[in-house]
């Protein structure tokens, strides 16, 4: 497989490993998720991971910031091997944030509260510094009026997007996104996307996990395709839909660009 | 298909149809209780039973109440004013108010004390209670405890001023060891607070007459106060107590998971009597003798045991109601376990948790009277073993348990009302 240094919109990648995940596994009890992973993200890089549900792309990104466990293998985030111990953990989470598919704001706080929690508590950030910082994010995902209401008073599309700014409010230097758009009225999908194509734009190590093939084509440097808990085949966006080798790549393609 | 509807399928709106009020209620006293009293024949029937039996109950209350005596010092003179009407022989209450209030042995020239105790509780609840008002209110809040201790209970000001430092220390030091290990400072704490509380208690000896109380024993708490006490003392105690334990039986350390069930779950299966007997008696038996170790503290500690185990259980309702995605999001931001529960989690889950808790709190309170068995004076104790054992006042029940329940209800409605506008004030999801 090539990999190039450019993708088709000529952003840069470096040659600085961000994510270096080797021969990983993972079980539910008896029930093996994760086959003999083997991945590498350069910062700067832009992944798709696609399959079908129940392939284990979800598991893959949540064992990146440990919020799973894996059994066997290596994780390494930014030169911090992921252990048991807490500290490379929390440490490891302070520097890489996460998007949910159902956004999982703070219910109780309001959306500038939910961006400034982590940066006072875990950065030691004074608060009012914190909140600049904040209101710059809410401004970049374009939704500073809302930073005084509370994430029931808001669209699924404009909580996303504060879940984005809430993350992005730890500075982080690599984003997980878990399927952000699946739980989105179609109307909403595209302003979700354009903050996570602008993201992308400035350079942002992503993961994500999404059927946005669109967004895949825009924006990924990589599309990487799981099934039944194995990596089944990784591209180039271009080559990955025009050119799919594997099976079973082409049955779930023409599954989900067929209609 | 008709033709009419073939018209009507392709339709364009050209103009915006513009918001209009709902239509006025067609109000009206009469029409409401046409609507609500007398819809059908089943419900007239039903509101005039409810009306006579409205009456029933107002025709022998009224007259009770009304034609009652305040006058007279013993049952005896009271049926004499009355003459054989009906009427309350309210003149119990008025003489034996303040046993009611502070039980037959705390000395009525003291009164004043627990009096101005309860008055200042209006000025060091609020600010634990309405988070409106200045944070700096809360002082007086943290120092209230000893304060009340000082005048309820009387001596040298001096023990009060080392308990309090003795916690302030071990917190300190608490704070200062935990970062190497929590267990660590726990202990640390424990050791530097018990040595200031030792060295207090010398003190004490050595000054007793610095700002010095008469002294008030124990055993002479009596009457309602002995209720508000207990109630007060063991709500605030458990509550903090329930949440640990609720957090303790979701940890993943077997050890401390075991503990919490097997407390929880010891606790619930057992009568809060005989843990009551158990303070009374039992623990007194396996102490040194000539120990003192105070009644009203044991019984304090046991409710607080049995209130904790029904607040754990409430609270891990609440915990369980949360999304795991709440979990997620905390951690995935990295915050660590003592963070989220306190920033997340539990915000969110003693939200939920309020009504159950409120529940236990108004329960726990009207338990305390269950002290009335193992011989202490509350306000039931009083009136049974002491006001209605006299001869003056012997067979003046409805009186006296009508004021007994009218203190509690007052207290208790107090707390549910609290914790409905609590809720409504923590309300942010807007469903």
């Amino acid at each position: 497989m090539t990999m190039t240094d450019t993708n088709p919109s000529g952003m840069k990648v470096s040659d600085e490993i961000a994510i270096e995940i080797r021969n990983m596994n993972k079980w539910y009890g008896q029930f093996h998720v994760l086959r003999d992973i083997d991945l590498t993200v350069r910062q700067g890089e832009r992944i798709v991971v696609c399959g079908p549900s129940g392939s284990g792309k979800s598991t893959l990104i949540r064992c990146i910031n440990a919020l799973e466990e894996h059994q066997q293998g290596s994780i390494v985030v930014d030169g911090v091997p992921l252990s048991s111990d807490i500290k490379n953990i929390d440490r490891i989470r302070s520097e890489v944030g996460m998007c949910f598919q159902h956004f999982n704001l703070f219910p109780h706080l309001t959306i500038l509260e939910n961006c400034t929690l982590a940066p006072i508590w875990v950065r030691k950030v004074p608060k009012r510094e914190a909140e600049e910082t904040a209101m710059y994010f809410l401004e970049k995902v374009k939704i500073p009026d809302q930073a005084r209401k509370y994430p029931g008073q808001l669209s699924g599309g404009q909580q996303q997007r504060v879940a984005i700014a809430r993350s992005l409010c730890m500075r982080p230097r690599i984003m997980l996104f878990d399927e952000p758009t699946s739980a989105l009225d179609p109307e909403m999908i595209k302003e979700v996307l354009d903050t996570m194509i602008q993201l992308a734009e400035e350079g942002m190590t992503m993961i994500c996990v999404t059927h946005e093939m669109g967004f895949a084509r825009q924006v990924a440097n990589r599309v990487i395709f799981m099934d039944a808990g194995q990596i089944v085949e990784q591209n180039e966006p271009e080559a990955f839909f025009k050119n799919p080798q594997n099976e079973r790549t082409k049955l779930f393609l023409s599954q989900i660009l067929g209609h | 298909m008709s033709d009419t509807h073939e018209e009507t399928i392709a339709f364009v709106r050209e103009s915006e149809i513009p918001a209009a009020p709902p239509p006025e209620r067609q109000a009206g006293a009469i029409r409401w209780v046409r609507d609500n009293l007398f819809s059908t024949w089943f419900n007239a029937i039903v509101t005039l039973v409810a009306l006579y039996v409205i009456w029933w109950l107002l025709s022998g209350l009224i007259p009770w109440i009304v034609n009652g005596t305040w006058e007279g010092s013993s049952v005896l003179e009271c049926r004499e004013i009355l003459q054989g009407e009906t009427g309350g022989c309210f003149s119990v209450l008025r003489e034996r108010w303040s046993q009611l209030l502070f039980g037959f042995q705390y000395p009525p020239s003291l009164h004043w004390r627990p009096t101005l105790a309860f008055a200042l509780l209006f000025v060091a609840v609020p600010p634990a209670l309405f988070f409106k008002l200045p944070r700096w209110m809360l002082v007086f809040t943290a120092v209230y405890p000893f304060l009340a201790y000082w005048l309820i209970w009387g001596g040298t000001i001096i023990t009060p001023v080392f308990a309090a430092i003795g916690l302030v220390v071990g917190y300190l030091v608490f704070v200062r060891v935990e970062k190497r290990s929590f267990m660590l400072g726990l202990f640390a704490a424990l050791v530097a607070a018990t040595v200031v509380w030792w060295f207090g208690g010398v003190i004490a000896d050595e000054f007793s007459r610095v700002a010095r109380l008469r002294p008030v024993a124990s055993r002479a708490m009596g009457g309602f106060m002995l209720n508000m006490i207990l109630g007060i003392v063991c709500v605030s105690l458990s509550l903090p107590l329930g949440i640990l334990l609720a957090l303790g039986r979701q940890s993943r350390l077997p050890v401390v998971k075991g503990f919490c069930v097997i407390f929880i779950e010891f606790i619930r299966g057992v009568p809060l009597i005989t843990l009551l007997f158990v303070a009374n008696v039992i623990l007194a038996f396996f102490l040194p003798p000539g120990t003192n170790f105070d009644l009203i503290l044991r019984v304090i500690i046991m409710i607080t045991l049995f209130a904790s185990a029904y607040i754990a259980e409430v609270i891990r309702g609440g915990l369980a109601a949360l999304p795991k995605g709440q979990y997620e999001a905390g951690d995935s931001l990295g915050l660590n376990y003592a963070q989220s529960m306190r920033l997340i989690i539990l915000p969110q889950a003693l939200k939920i948790s309020i009504p159950g808790i409120v529940n236990v709190a108004v329960g726990l309170f009207k338990d305390t009277t269950l002290v009335s068995v193992i011989s202490m004076y509350d306000l039931v104790g009083i009136i049974r073993g002491s006001i209605l054992a006299s001869t003056a006042w012997s067979g003046i029940y409805w009186e006296l348990w009508v004021a007994a329940c009218a203190m509690f209800f007052v207290v208790c409605y107090g707390i549910s009302q609290y914790s409905q506008w609590l809720e409504r004030q923590l309300r942010t999801d807007h469903r």
